[in-house]
């Protein structure tokens, strides 16, 4: 007995793991969500960024009454509320939900109010909740009347319970603002030229009042300082010296330390400040002073010319330039130039150091150097610019009241407020910088498009897709490899399956699964801690010191801020703070060991992502936790404050040592992965078995996943959007994967579990196209639906015209309306379910013949008696070579009182020739044939595939995640249980075949199958069971295109371009070619004049000019003048060229 | 051990292939043997054997024909027996969440058991009327139950008509049809009862009028009577060494359950011994082992033909083949005559003179 209880735990057993750690992830999920890095950067903007902005901006006074001022105290943001409530007192009458906003074509906003406190005669007034305008609110932020719902509500305001939120509704339309990717701000990174030799360093400093670039760089082995304030580069000495480093030998201390090889290095800079005759600091300010480029704002109310003020001395330039704009993020007391000092002599000698070794350069596509912005940053820099543009206007409006001498009343400032807000210049601002893209701030010198796109809602994922997506500012048309490149940092933190093929190859980046971006978080306290923990301060450091060996300098958010001798220490007390929740836990810090540095990290921008932290070998997360996770009975904020789990940004995770799995973990292992598969993204997280994969077919699949039909929410049929694809009958995939679970592709899928038969069949399956089975069609196999959405105006037009709808006029002939109309109903639109033919009319519009002509006219003004004014028919008519069918009819009116009619129509479609479908496996085809059921080959079960797929797709292409998924689903259908097939994990092929074995099939997944044709059994066993179909949303009917005669363009008279305009199918300069090398000259002939622009004219032999009807106006004769057919396109070029008074002359000869 | 089946007879199963799929009992192919046509042979040798009736589905052999016979009968029975089904359908009112079209989609599918025999085929542009067409309604109007169980949240407590079954159509008798003594005696129907069809929720309502006819699977698969016909051949496994005992479980289990059986032999020695080669689903697991390399023989009987017929429900399934055998022989009966036409033109008809044709020999 106990023996045996002894043996039970024997020593050299593997200790326990903590299974189902990836429970931790939907934890995370949970708290987090995947749209979370744009509702929290909102919910900052809304909270904590809109009080800095105001605060910063909260004085207005007046040039004229020196008494006079108007101070903002407070700002808030209200509800969204309707800007067009509703009759009534009712307190509902004012409140809105995204989807009417969405059907209506409003802005789903808010009201911004503000608190003032002004002087009104001689009176202090306060007033409260001034509104000042509206701002667009991000759905399921915390100003969102969809947040903390449950679902039952959300079912009432028609919004789908599983739509993540995080776009804004403008005018209708859903708008996200992407995430921006930049190089960080305030950190100094060196580069090197290895062509010109030149070694870098620069940094942009960023605050709230300026932005600007500083570099210190070398110029033939003698360093500078570059700013763009500054004419010409000054030699760094000057500029140390002006910032009152003055003795050489303090600067080659601060600057090298004791190191030999550095002041060898440096101190030929030291005598070029003598040459100079720079020994001062009055001297190298003066010499400063004399290059720097003065642009001083006007002051209000001086003349606008002479724009400069008094002109300053030099020196006093020169200190201002330094102060304020050189390195403008490193504060300063007063005029103690120290800290900037410091910081110049860092800039330089990470200069002399990448100048001794190349190694110490930075790398620009480090993630850890990168930040991102969010949609929360980018409308805060839009609120300061607009605010400042409301302050600027009220003021002026203020002062011209001011100005008039006599008033009869006390100027009361709310009223040129609240009027000032009426204008909208705040709200307005807004929904055009939101609707265009285009955010340009003159005083940030940013003027940026397409930072916003349109919500793309093929598909759920395809929506869930766009939240999650990264751009790069790199312009797309360099070609530099480097930014594009998979960058090892990016482990974890973005997709590394996830990018377009193309030109924003590399550049548009996706989210991986469980990565946070982080907001501000407050600095100084930070600073406290750091020099609680024993940090010197810097100011009080020599050159000697700072640069000591064992010294390491402190800084917190790129600035320095002191030394410390014990940096490992020093790490580890905080980051035990941090774990303690003392700080936040978006805190970061890591050692530098080649800059000896500490670098303490609280911005915004930041990605991150958690993990398991692991001390003394064990990981802190045991299964006790996960057992109560599993409960329900903790958090993963919980597992959080405990110290259980922390964020780690990308420069401390490469400060760490990071387990992948339990059974990694050494004695130095700091972290433990919480799961692999979360290195994807949540649209690669759809793949099975991604891990199986040529790489490249993952890319693909993220790309068709995004196109593929199927659910896109609960509301589907509640939306009226331009273009809606949707799936007649979708299911969720047989494979699963732990992200499909996650995200909820199960619940709103977009494909079907095809039987696919692996295996050549007929001779319409070359170059990837498939067979289906015609009788898995008849039972709705691949249908999808297509939405269309109509919408015109009623308009009331200035003369007091207005548009009408009219019913179905009556042919006189038959007595009856005519065909077209017949799906009309008595209001002059079409009725819900009505058939519509090609040419049908669906909404019977009329418009006043003269809606432009506003000139007075009393019959047209007295609305009473529109039976005078004139309509002329404007209809809506069905244009669609097949029909369709009214799914609904919406009429409401627009914020601007106008009667706005919506048209939805349905066609349903069956899979055709030609219609493209795609494995989950970027192993996209064509439907090549559609076979009838009793053809199709049938195992002994009688089981016909409902795709066949040709094998030659496979060898070349390596998915053998689509083979296994086949495998997997196979077993997964036998057993009557879903498979997983997740990566780096996922349901094994071993399992799976004896699952096969079990239930009487090959262990191969190879059946015997029975020719349907010949009735005798195949030579070959053939690879049979389910994968994963997606339909994707370009078919066939969308895309056919004929022509044999019809529409011309006006000007050329040749036939018009593109499948839209009925456009003919150009034979282009090449094809051209062909047929002149062939000799083809009829054919030529036919195809470039005859069948497209030919134009007979009358040229005369005479002068070479055109004529008319047999006759030459110049020769005044009819003698020789000749008929020939030339393109329409050459007599148009010669009457271009003579309306340049250039002659073209026909010169005629018998052929 | 069965009966020994004669190796021309036999389709070879390998690992990784088949062979010997086509028959070879034609003249010429052997030398020696003759497989010369002969009615009475094929009369001797043709056995059809019904293994298993349910009501849904039947198991039967056929042997002792050609894949060619047995896969037309297939065919036929998958896409050429007429059945009736929903075609036309009248949408009057539809408040539910799902569209027109699909709804009718889904109608048609349903399957329905009326006697074919009842109706003429439907041709295209016919006019339909009581000899060609059949109607069926639904009219329903889902509403809330006036005292649902407390807390409840299952829609078919708390609503009257929340789900929509196929047992909602009801057969509306047009002209002569509600006169006729065996219809009214075994008026049309739908097969399976509780399909459902659409849900509804208090307020919704629909109204259609159907318009079924007669066509046959080939047109769409709603009107194909079996939810498969299908055969295997029989398989016949052959053991040609004897397995050692400590392997025979490992040999048996490759198998089927039932297809391989234990049992003593003269030498009072374990041994196993094809019980059942019927049960086996060849799934040629056996070949995953090295060890049992040449030990076994997978073969299958190219003429015996192990049909399952599983009815859609419109037909009870022994009528299906019947029914498919008299569309095969009316079809023969097609082709047969247009041979006679050829090899003898009617007195009446002009002889036709081709241009650069071929003059047949009478």
């Amino acid at each position: 007995m106990e023996s045996s209880k002894w043996s039970a735990k024997n020593l050299s057993d593997p200790i326990k793991t903590v299974e189902d750690k990836w429970l931790l992830l939907p934890a995370f999920l949970k708290v987090k969500g995947l749209v979370k890095q744009h509702v929290d950067s909102f919910n900052y903007f809304v909270d904590v960024d809109l009080q800095q902005i105001l605060r910063a901006n909260n004085l207005v006074t007046s040039d004229v009454d020196p008494r006079f001022y108007i101070k903002y105290t407070h700002i808030a943001v209200g509800p969204p509320e309707r800007a067009d409530p509703d009759q009534g007192e009712s307190p509902e009458r004012f409140s809105v939900t995204p989807h009417e906003c969405r059907l209506r074509d409003t802005t789903y906003s808010g009201r911004i109010t503000v608190n003032v406190e002004y002087i009104r005669g001689n009176k202090k007034i306060i007033r409260r909740g001034i509104e000042i305008g509206r701002l667009p609110i991000m759905l399921r932020s915390n100003k969102c009347v969809l947040t903390g719902k449950s679902e039952a509500e959300l079912a009432r305001m028609q919004e789908c319970p599983l739509d993540p939120g995080g776009y804004f509704v403008v005018k209708g339309t859903e708008k996200v603002i992407l995430v921006q990717e930049q190089l960080s701000k305030n950190r100094i990174i060196v580069e090197t030229d290895p062509s010109k030799g030149v070694v870098m360093a620069s940094v942009t400093s960023s605050t709230h009042e300026r932005k600007s670039k500083t570099y210190v760089l070398t110029k033939k082995n003698k360093i500078y300082l570059k700013h763009n304030s500054v004419t010409e580069d000054i030699p760094i000495c000057i500029v140390l010296k002006a910032v009152g480093v003055q003795s050489d030998k303090e600067i080659l201390q601060l600057v090298c330390g004791h190191n030999e090889e550095y002041r060898e290095s440096f101190a030929a800079n030291l005598e070029d400040a003598a040459r100079l005759g720079v020994f001062t600091q009055r001297q190298a300010l003066e010499y400063m002073g004399s290059r720097v480029k003065v642009n001083r704002p006007r002051p209000f109310g001086a003349p606008l010319a002479g724009t400069q003020g008094p002109r300053r001395p030099a020196w006093e330039e020169a200190m201002e330039a330094l102060a304020t704009i050189v390195l403008a993020h490193v504060e300063m007391e007063g005029l103690d130039f120290r800290p900037k000092a410091v910081y110049i002599a860092v800039m330089v000698r990470r200069v002399l150091m990448a100048m001794k070794d190349e190694k110490l350069v930075d790398d620009r596509d480090y993630v850890g150097n990168k930040r991102l912005e969010l949609a929360g940053q980018l409308l805060a820099l839009l609120f300061e610019d607009l605010f400042k543009k409301f302050n600027q206007d009220l003021k002026m409006n203020i002062d011209k009241v001011l100005k008039k001498p006599s008033r009869t009343e006390e100027y009361d400032v709310i009223k040129a407020l609240t009027f000032h807000a009426q204008s909208e210049g705040i709200t307005q601002g807004f929904i055009r910088a939101i609707s265009t893209g285009n955010w340009s701030l003159k005083r940030f010198k940013m003027d940026r498009a397409g930072v916003t796109h349109v919500l793309s809602r093929l598909s759920f994922v395809s929506a869930l897709g766009m939240m999650t997506r990264i751009t790069s500012q790199f312009e797309k048309t360099r070609k530099v490899s480097g930014p594009r490149a998979l960058q090892p940092s990016q482990w974890g933190m973005l997709c590394p399956s996830d990018t377009p093929e193309g030109e924003a190859c590399g550049l548009v980046k996706n989210l991986a699964l469980m990565t946070h971006i982080t907001t501000d978080v407050e600095e100084e306290p930070i600073v406290r801690v750091a020099f609680m923990l024993g940090v010197e301060d810097i100011n009080l450091a020599t050159g000697p010191e700072i640069h000591h060996p064992d010294t390491f300098m402190v800084n917190v958010n790129g600035s320095i801020i002191g030394l410390t001798r014990q940096p490992g220490r020093f790490v580890v007390a905080l980051r035990k703070l941090r774990r303690a929740g003392r700080i936040s836990e978006f805190v970061s810090v890591y050692i530098n060991h080649h800059h000896k540095t500490v670098h303490i990290a609280a911005d915004g921008g930041r990605i991150c992502r958690p993990m398991i932290i692991v001390e003394k070998g064990r990981p802190r997360v045991t299964e006790d936790h996960i057992k109560l996770l599993k409960k329900g009975h903790v958090t993963f904020d919980d597992f959080l404050r405990k110290g259980l789990v922390e964020y780690l940004d990308v420069n401390e995770e490469n400060d760490s040592y990071i387990a992948l799995y339990e059974r990694e973990i050494l004695p130095t292992t700091t972290h433990l992965e919480i799961e692999p598969f979360t290195i994807l993204g949540a649209v690669a997280g759809l793949i099975p078995y991604p891990h199986h994969n040529q790489s490249p077919r993952n890319t693909y699949q993220c790309a068709m996943g995004k196109q593929a039909i199927g659910a896109i929410g609960y509301n589907q049929f509640r939306r009226i959007d331009t273009l809606l694809y949707v799936m007649v009958y979708p299911q969720q995939p047989m494979v699963k994967t732990r992200t499909i679970e996650l995200i909820n592709y199960d619940k709103l899928p977009a494909g079907q579990n095809a039987t696919v038969a692996v295996m050549s069949y007929s001779g319409y399956d070359i170059e990837d196209a498939s067979m289906i089975n015609r009788a898995s069609l008849d039972r709705g196999y691949g249908r999808c639906q297509v939405y269309r959405k109509n919408v015109t105006l009623i308009r009331k037009y200035p003369n007091g015209t207005f548009d009408r709808l009219a019913d179905a006029p009556i042919d006189e002939v038959t007595g009856r309306p005519p065909d077209k109309y017949s799906a009309l109903q008595a209001d002059g639109i079409a009725g819900v379910g009505e058939q519509l033919r090609p040419g049908d009319v669906y909404i019977n519009k009329q418009s006043p013949a003269n809606a432009n002509d506003n000139s007075f006219n009393a019959n047209v003004l007295d609305s009473t008696s529109t039976s005078l004014v004139q309509y002329k028919n404007t209809p809506m008519t069905y244009r669609s070579p097949v029909g369709g069918i009214v799914d609904k009819v919406m009429l409401t009116e627009t914020e601007n009182d106008q009667t706005l009619v919506k048209v939805l129509i349905r066609q349903t479609r069956r899979p055709e020739l030609g219609d493209k479908f795609s494995s989950r496996h970027g192993q996209k085809g064509v439907c090549g044939l559609i076979i009838n059921e009793e053809d199709m080959p049938f195992n002994d079960q009688g089981i016909k595939p409902d795709v066949i797929f040709n094998p030659h797709g496979m060898p070349s292409r390596m998915t053998v995640g689509k083979m296994i998924e086949l495998l997997a689903g196979k077993a997964g259908v036998l057993k009557g249980k879903l498979q997983y097939g997740t990566a780096f994990g996922g349901s094994k092929v071993e399992d799976m075949s004896q699952i096969l074995i079990e239930k009487g099939f090959n262990y191969a997944g190879k059946d015997y199958l029975t020719s349907g044709l010949t009735g005798e059994p195949m030579e070959a066993y053939v690879y049979f069971g389910p994968i994963y179909y997606q339909k994707l949303k370009h078919m066939v009917m969308d895309k056919m295109h004929s022509r044999a005669r019809g529409p011309r363009a006006v000007l050329t008279r040749q036939p018009t371009e593109g499948r839209s305009r009925d456009g003919g199918l150009r034979l282009g300069e090449m094809e051209r070619d062909c047929l002149i090398g062939y000799g083809a000259t009829q054919l030529l002939l036919e195809r470039l004049m005859i069948s497209s622009d030919a134009f007979e004219i009358n040229a005369c032999q005479e002068c070479g000019l055109l004529g008319y009807n047999g006759w030459c106006p110049l020769c005044k004769s009819s003698k020789r003048v000749a008929k020939l057919t030339i393109p329409y396109a050459a007599k148009l070029l010669f009457q271009e060229l003579m309306a340049m008074n250039v002659v073209p002359r026909l010169i005629l000869d018998d052929a | 051990m069965p009966e020994e089946i004669h190796p021309h007879r036999l389709v070879h199963i390998a690992s990784e292939r088949v062979s010997h799929v086509s028959s070879t009992d034609y003249p010429g192919h052997w030398p020696g043997e003759s497989y010369t046509w002969d009615l009475e042979f094929f009369r001797k040798s043709l056995q059809v054997d019904v293994k298993r009736l349910t009501p849904t589905t039947i198991d039967f052999d056929l042997v002792g024909t050609d894949a060619a016979i047995a896969n037309a009968l297939r065919r036929i029975m998958i896409g050429e027996v007429e059945t009736i089904a929903v075609e036309n359908v009248w949408v009057w009112q539809n408040t539910s969440v799902m569209q027109d079209e699909v709804l009718a989609s889904r109608l048609g599918l349903v399957p329905l058991r009326i006697n074919p025999a009842r109706l003429e085929s439907w041709t295209p542009n016919a006019v339909p009327t009581d000899a060609n067409t059949i109607s069926f309604e639904v009219q329903v109007t889902c509403t809330s139950r006036p005292f649902p169980p407390r807390g409840s949240t299952d829609p078919s407590e708390l609503y009257e008509n929340s789900s929509i079954y196929a047992s909602h159509l009801r057969w509306k008798p047009v002209g002569a049809q509600a006169a006729l003594p065996d219809w009214l005696a075994d008026p049309p129907s739908v097969a399976k009862p509780d399909i459902v069809l659409v849900k509804l929720r208090p307020g919704q309502e629909l109204n259609i009028e159907m318009h079924c006819v007669k066509s046959c699977g080939r047109d769409h698969a709603k009107y194909s009577p079996v939810a498969t016909a299908t055969y295997r051949l029989l398989p016949y496994i052959q053991i040609l060494k004897p397995i050692p005992e400590q392997l025979q479980a490992k040999f048996m289990q490759s198998f089927s359950p039932g297809v391989m059986g234990k049992r003593r032999n003269k030498q009072e020695e374990w041994e196993v011994f094809v019980k059942d080669a019927r049960k086996d689903t060849m799934s040629r697991n056996v070949f995953l082992y090295p060890e049992f390399e040449g030990a076994v023989k997978l073969t299958r009987v190219r003429d015996h033909f192990l049909f399952t017929i599983e009815s859609a429900g419109q037909m009870a399934p022994n009528a299906i083949l019947p029914e498919a055998i008299a569309v095969f022989r009316r079809k023969l009966r097609t082709v047969s005559k247009a041979l006679d036409e050829l090899m003898h033109p009617p007195e009446d008809a002009e002889p036709e003179v081709q241009e650069g044709g071929m003059e047949l020999d009478a």
